[in-house]
């Protein structure tokens, strides 16, 4: 019933919200069995009960559901948005790098690119499908469309928010061409290019999902799709539950290529 | 250094060199013949397909009917996300143990994305309007819930205390304390939960729904009609700039009231 006092120490506290992130958990699983089954309040055909859910992840890593096995799901899915997510944000870290150090190419660039920024990446998916179809081809569109944006828009901005003395420090060393870019440029504006490509993998990991929802042989979101024609809402959940950690699984795995790239920045 | 600022004369130049470029390429790939006009439309070909769905119903009504049902269902799902979002955060941010309650299971099920929900929302409501509201509401929710709990939380020591000290009980300490010290934050956040509830609700379109801007595009893409197609990328776009620039002022206007 108080008000937050000013800070516990982070061990501790640390590990008290270990402890009721646990303990939260575990009510949530009784209730949820509860729900379900126990007391019978919400019907399986509407939401499935826990050991339905254990049965469904046991048959579609065993047996396969929809083509294929959970780990050939997922794998098929992830492979597509790493390639798709690296090619897109290469160039466009590149670009955002080449506007943010020019106004120039700022000047060139930005008509199109307020023109294409304001459409959401999942309004790309109708698109992508008139033009390359159901295969893998529209899914690597969305995706490259979904990560290019952002990860322009933060290396720009990481460009201009670097000091002015950096510069001066620069040109006073004549550092220029390939040296000014890799010792001034990239490493200035680099936090900021890690921020736009947290957003942009976590764009296209969605636009992904939502482009196999609407068509695809194998993939985490055809799981959702098939399950949703059978209603199975046992395997919808195995399905979510994929999404959502491969998805963490993938940011973690960015999270750990952050802290190594910036060595001198303390780990968050 | 990055230098100065373009002068005017060289600013409308380079900016009209790049428009242009854009515009010729693209027509250039469309008169040449590659593909078919289907495929590939002319600009102007877009411009005049997206003035006929204004008058000319497209898959049941026409543009303006759609991108109105759109908004209907954008703003009951947003409402809702801000209703539950909202005092949730504060409680969050006032009782510890309703924090440490609703975080594990929050950061849990925040990883869902918003459109994963679609089967359930297929499976609950049919095509019905609650599908797309339930997913908008997965967009919006998290925002606005970060940002009014992150503005309570870091509230200065000195406000609670006089607060304590002149007798508020926690409704009044959130209400009267919390509440007002997060409102910038808050509206920051709406900002961002708008942006995403709209594409979330965009997405759902795709999938779970019989009218409105997304179901106008699907349509138009089984038609293989990439005119249509387009023509509702810029229905979207351009209303999602809209709801943005009405929150910009919002936050712009309360900053100023606020003398910051």
């Amino acid at each position: 019933m108080t008000p937050a006092p000013a800070r516990e120490s982070s061990a501790a506290s640390r590990a008290a919200r270990l402890i009721w992130a646990f303990g939260t958990l575990f009510m949530v699983l009784v209730l949820w069995q509860g729900v379900t089954v126990w007391w019978g309040w919400v019907s399986t055909a509407r939401f499935p009960a826990p050991a339905e859910v254990v049965s469904a992840l046991r048959q579609i890593a065993v047996d396969g559901y929809g083509n294929a096995r959970l780990h050939e799901h997922a794998l098929r899915s992830v492979l597509l948005v790493t390639s798709g997510f690296f090619v897109a944000s290469s160039v466009g870290v590149v670009l955002g790098l080449a506007m943010g150090a020019s106004r120039r190419v700022e000047a060139f660039v930005n008509p199109v690119f307020l023109l294409l920024r304001p459409i959401p990446p999942l309004a790309w998916i109708p698109l992508a499908i008139v033009w390359l179809g159901l295969g893998d081809a529209a899914k690597l569109m969305v995706i490259f469309v979904s990560a290019f944006v952002p990860s322009v828009i933060n290396s720009f901005s990481g460009v201009r928010q670097i000091e002015t003395p950096l510069f001066e420090a620069a040109a006073m060393l004549n550092a220029r061409g390939w040296r000014y870019w890799k010792e001034v440029l990239v490493p200035g504006a680099l936090p900021s290019i890690f921020t736009g490509l947290r957003l942009s993998l976590q764009a296209s990991w969605t636009t992904l999902v939502a482009a196999e929802l609407v068509g695809a042989i194998a993939g985490l979101g055809s799981i959702l799709n098939q399950s949703a024609q059978d209603i199975y809402p046992a395997m919808i959940v195995v399905g979510m539950a994929s999404v959502a950690l491969c998805g963490w699984l993938m940011t973690l795995a960015l999270g750990s290529i952050e802290t190594r790239a910036m060595p001198w920045r303390a780990a968050p | 250094m990055i230098g100065p600022p373009l002068a005017q004369r060289e600013l409308l130049r380079l900016t009209g060199a790049g428009t242009f470029a854009f515009l010729a390429l693209w027509s250039a790939a469309a008169l040449s013949g590659i593909t078919s006009q289907q495929f590939l439309p002319a600009p102007w070909e877009v411009l005049a397909r997206f003035a006929r769905l204004l008058t000319e119903p497209f898959a049941g009504y026409t543009l303006l009917v759609h991108l109105s049902s759109s908004l209907q269902r954008f703003a009951m799902g947003f409402a809702l996300a801000v209703a539950a979002g909202l005092p949730l955060g504060l409680l969050m941010a006032h009782f510890r143990w309703i924090d440490r309650l609703v975080a594990p299971l929050f950061e849990a099920v925040r990883f869902v994305a918003p459109i994963a929900w679609v089967p359930f929302a297929a499976l609950w409501f049919g095509t019905g309007i609650g599908g797309p509201v339930l997913i908008i509401f997965m967009g919006a929710f998290p925002p606005v819930l970060i940002n009014t709990y992150r503005g309570a939380k870091f509230v200065e020591a000195k406000y609670l205390e006089a607060a304590r000290m002149l007798g508020a009980g926690p409704w009044r300490t959130m209400t009267e304390v919390l509440l007002p010290a997060a409102v910038p934050s808050i509206v920051a956040g709406l900002r961002i939960s708008a942006g995403l509830g709209w594409q979330s609700l965009v997405g759902a379109e795709l999938i779970v729904a019989s009218s409105g801007v997304g179901y106008m595009m699907v349509k138009g893409q089984a038609a293989v009609s990439t005119a249509t197609v387009m023509s509702g990328m810029i229905a979207i776009g351009l209303v999602g700039l809209l709801i943005d620039v009405v929150l910009r002022r919002l936050h712009r206007h309360i900053e100023q009231r606020r003398g910051l």
